[in-house]
């Protein structure tokens, strides 16, 4: 459902204002989303002073470092800061994007926002509940399917045929361009949005599989896949460059090309 | 276990950088539901010509004034974007430029061309 306002019980109020630390010689200010299930009532806005001089280059390292020194309540998920986990997607500068690749110095604006991926239940601070995009990411059924016997070797692929899995196999699942699609955001229960899609079109565009028609057969559905509407957010916030939208609309095409 | 309150929902519309290529999807819309008003307007002025000098008298009146002209140039405008982002639409379908720099670079061709369409035939108008 279309809801372009936060329930009012959503709505963050003001948070805390922590002092900034002294002899700062490069103080940035970070606004950040705080909400504690154990406390209950609305989610409010903490601000942070880290200074630059003293921190780390990325996002990640100002959030590990107000964690470490300045509020250890402060969550958020992370792992490998490197981009290959997809743990720490969030919302940094009106953008979503990973924490750990995102430059403080690239985020625009005074101060530096840091939400949760928008439009999903927050679990605690940082952290969102992701069980129906991984749900979602089940009913695509992600693995190899074949209904012929299998061969004695591997099964082979041209290095042609294996050139058409780059920019899919790339995907890490880290939810931020399903969670910046406001197609998810009005019909997250019914549409599959960006993510799984593309996670759907890479099995599509597999030569070794043997499902295409099932696999299209599944999408073909007015909710699952034809809730894309181009808006295109998903491919603008991709923080692995690929591109989702294309991948959708390969998946129409093969559709439409098979009705011919 | 105790029962704790929902989670709340977190932020999206509120927070979101608006990217030129969002605002453009937005407005395809809008120009969509625009042009659902516009052609009750033209089925107005279209059954008003049928029905003799009377009626058609009154559509002018109410059009042709300052007010009623910036509606038909609302209305031309709507359909011009509607007419040239649909296209891009159509583009897209077939797999094609579906990259950020060609869907950025073929938004600012739908609006140099709505802006474009709009003022020729807005100059078509009102040199006759």
């Amino acid at each position: 459902m279309v809801e372009f306002r936060l329930p009012r019980e959503s709505e963050p109020e003001a948070g805390r204002r922590w002092p900034a630390p002294e002899g700062a010689r490069r103080p940035r200010t970070f606004r950040i989303y705080r909400y504690d299930p154990e406390a209950g009532g609305r989610p409010r806005i903490d601000t942070y002073v880290v200074d630059l001089d003293d921190c780390g280059p990325m996002v990640l390292d100002a959030l590990i470092k107000i964690k470490n020194e300045i509020d250890p309540s402060l969550t958020f998920r992370r792992s490998c800061r490197e981009g290959v986990c997809g743990s720490c997607s969030m919302n940094i500068g009106g953008e979503n994007t990973l924490a750990c690749t995102r430059a403080i110095r690239d985020v625009p604006g005074e101060e530096v926002t840091i939400y949760p991926l928008p439009h999903m239940r927050v679990i605690k601070d940082l952290v969102v509940d992701l069980n129906t995009f991984f749900e979602q990411y089940e009913s695509i059924e992600p693995w190899l399917k074949t209904h012929t016997p299998p061969p004695d070797r591997e099964r082979l692929q041209s290095p042609e045929e294996r050139a058409r899995l780059d920019g899919l196999w790339e995907c890490i699942l880290c939810a931020c361009c399903s969670t910046a699609c406001p197609s998810y955001w009005w019909n997250g229960d019914r549409y599959l949005g960006p993510a799984i899609l593309l996670q759907a079109y890479r099995w599509i565009a597999d030569s070794r599989d043997e499902a295409t028609g099932e696999r299209l057969d599944q999408l073909e559905d007015p909710y699952k896949l034809y809730r894309c509407h181009t808006i295109f957010n998903c491919t603008q916030t991709c923080p692995k460059g690929l591109n989702p939208a294309k991948a959708i609309a390969e998946i129409k095409k093969a559709i439409a090309e098979r009705e011919l | 276990m105790a029962t704790r309150a929902p989670r709340p929902l977190s932020p999206h519309l509120q927070i979101y950088r608006w990217y030129f290529t969002m605002a453009l999807s937005i407005l395809h819309r809008i120009t969509g539901a625009a042009l659902v008003v516009g052609l009750v307007l033209l089925s107005w002025w279209l059954t008003a010509l049928a029905r003799g000098p009377e009626a058609f008298a009154l559509v002018r009146a109410a059009l042709d004034n300052f007010l009623g002209g910036l509606v038909l140039f609302g209305f031309t405008l709507a359909l011009f974007y509607h007419m040239l982002n649909g296209i891009r639409h159509l583009m897209w379908d077939t797999g094609q430029g579906l990259d950020r720099e060609s869907a950025q670079r073929s938004g600012m061709l739908v609006l140099l061309g709505t802006v474009g369409l709009t003022l020729l035939v807005w100059i078509i108008a009102l040199i006759k």
